[in-house]
């Protein structure tokens, strides 16, 4: 599935920069697996050391909260947005 | 003011990892993505009460407000204060106690023990929040911003819209459009740029997290939250001071994103720390309407975690269902020993009546919020009635007249005739007594 992947500024430092992200990926942990390869830096700023989700990071679908979509399990659709926003917005686990 | 204006005696710091930030507009580590919080060089605190400086004696010697505990606030060099913020009553609530714990034991006991603190009455916007926008746009002058902004349940937005007014500076507020009237009202009549946002408040929030790092604003709950928050400790400052000095028993607070429990517990803790009053346990209640409850659902279910939840309750200033503090208020709850309760809608209404007819205090959702969850701790046992116990209202019922919109008949009017009065008040008087009689049936 071709989705878009906003980066938030505070995690850009580890993307060189880079903002927005369009990319294939199924699920959420193809989406990890996609930006690993990419920003290799990125990987422990999104997950902790036995690899969850970190808990202070959200993550929307289109401006849902993934975990209202059915959370990892969730499949991605065609044009798909999606969002990681800091834990301002409250806790993701 | 401070005797430490001019230099910073506190930082930024990661709550998970530790790291400084200094002192700057932010809210989140970007080592691990974790809430930063303020800390406090509580060394140099403690050399000034050895001086006398912040003893208990030349704090109460200073004005009512909230400013007299600016040494624990992160308050900028050579901030004078502009608005007399804070300070709000507490007292006891022998009537209320006697229908909350009516039939607990000695109900003396909880006529002597229960107490409202009243931020009904915080000026100038009549809620707590006002405690918080003074710190936080303290902060925001500080650091050069000349716009303000918020995502607001409402009373937010009614007091970053008058404090900005006051200081001269640009509002925008954000809000779900669903508000009470009068909150919205009670905003654009500051001259705030009022947004009202087709979703709920975790949604507004998403978009203010989102606005934030586009626009070179000052959002109090974003990314001035680390500042923000800390004035919420002054409820808890002053609930000591109030009380002679010493910690009350147990604390019911209500929660909406769940930083003000946490704060309140930091806020004693300072105090111990610094041996401004006795060390001893202190039980925090968490209080939620059922309709938005993702922290007292975890609590009760024994969680650490929230699950959120969309928000449907009549309590709107509460109606969080993604808390970004909740995290920390389960951490503050469980490890006090407290609880977490929550209550329906109709509970709600049943509570804002029931302490406006036995205290004279009208408070909003919130309040009754509060105040049915501490009914039933009473009835559960988990409060008991000899024990300290201050509930905390949070917000003045003038600001959700509408929730109580057909509950009350209006009368017709009466002629200017004392006769007519006489008639009328037979008619009231039979009507009343019609009503006990019916109410005693059941009863029996």
């Amino acid at each position: 599935m071709a989705i878009t992947v906003q980066i938030p500024t505070a995690l850009r430092r580890h993307t060189a920069g880079v903002g927005s992200v369009a990319c294939a990926a199924g699920n959420l942990g193809e989406l990890f697996t996609v930006l690993d390869e990419k920003f290799p830096d990125l990987k422990p700023h999104l997950r902790d050391e036995g690899g969850q989700l970190r808990r202070f990071l959200n993550i929307y679908v289109n401006e849902e909260d993934i975990r209202f979509l059915g959370g990892p399990a969730y499949a991605f659709q065609d044009g798909d947005e999606i969002l990681l926003v800091p834990s301002i917005a409250g806790g993701s686990r | 003011m401070s005797k430490y204006d001019g230099q910073a005696h506190y930082e930024l710091r990661c709550r998970e990892c530790g790291r400084s930030w200094g002192n700057q507009p932010r809210s989140i580590c970007d080592e691990c993505f974790s809430p930063l919080e303020i800390t406090y060089d509580y060394d140099a605190i403690r050399a000034s009460i050895a001086q006398g400086a912040f003893s208990r004696e030349q704090i109460s010697q200073r004005p009512p407000n909230m400013w007299r505990y600016s040494e624990l606030l992160p308050l900028p060099a050579g901030f004078e204060p502009r608005l007399p913020v804070g300070f709000t009553p507490l007292f006891q609530a022998p009537r209320l106690a006697a229908r909350l714990a009516g039939n607990k034991g000695d109900s003396n006991a909880a006529a002597q023990n229960l107490y409202i603190k009243n931020d009904a009455v915080c000026l100038p916007t009549l809620s707590f929040k006002d405690r918080v926008v003074a710190v936080a746009l303290a902060q925001a002058q500080a650091f050069g911003f000349d716009t303000v902004a918020c995502s607001s349940t409402g009373n937010l937005a009614n007091a970053v819209a008058a404090h900005a007014a006051r200081l001269g500076l640009k509002a925008w507020i954000f809000i779900p459009s669903d508000l009470e009237p009068a909150k919205i009202l009670g905003t654009q009549v500051f001259g705030a740029n009022v947004v009202r946002i087709a979703g709920n408040y975790d949604q507004v929030n998403r978009l203010c997290s989102q606005i934030a790092e586009e626009r070179r604003w000052g959002f109090v709950n974003v990314n001035l939250r680390p500042y923000y928050a800390e004035g919420s400790k002054t409820v808890g400052f002053e609930i000591a001071e109030q009380l002679g000095w010493r910690l009350p028993d147990n604390v019911v607070v209500p929660m909406a994103g769940g930083s003000l429990i946490t704060k309140i517990k930091k806020a004693f803790d300072e105090l111990i720390k610094l041996e401004l009053v006795e060390d001893k346990p202190v039980k925090f209640f968490g209080a939620q309407a059922t309709g938005c409850s993702p922290i007292s659902t975890a609590v009760k279910t024994g969680s650490a975690e929230i699950e959120p939840q969309k928000p449907a309750t009549i309590a709107r200033s509460l109606a969080i269902g993604n808390p970004a503090d909740g995290h920390y208020a389960i951490k503050t709850i469980k490890h006090s020993g407290g609880w977490s309760e929550d209550v329906s809608d109709p509970e709600v209404i049943d509570s804002i009546r029931l302490l406006a007819e036995t205290e004279g205090i009208f408070t909003e959702t919130a309040g009754g919020v509060t105040v049915g969850t501490a009914g039933k701790l009473y009835r559960q046992d988990r409060i008991l009635p000899e024990e300290t116990t201050v509930l905390c209202i949070t917000g003045n019922g003038l600001k959700t007249t509408d929730v109580l919109a057909g509950v009350y008949e209006i009368e017709r009017p009466i002629a200017p005739k004392l006769a007519e009065f006489e008639k009328y008040l037979t008619t009231t008087l039979d009507a009343v007594e019609v009503a006990n009689e019916a109410a005693n049936a059941v009863s029996a």
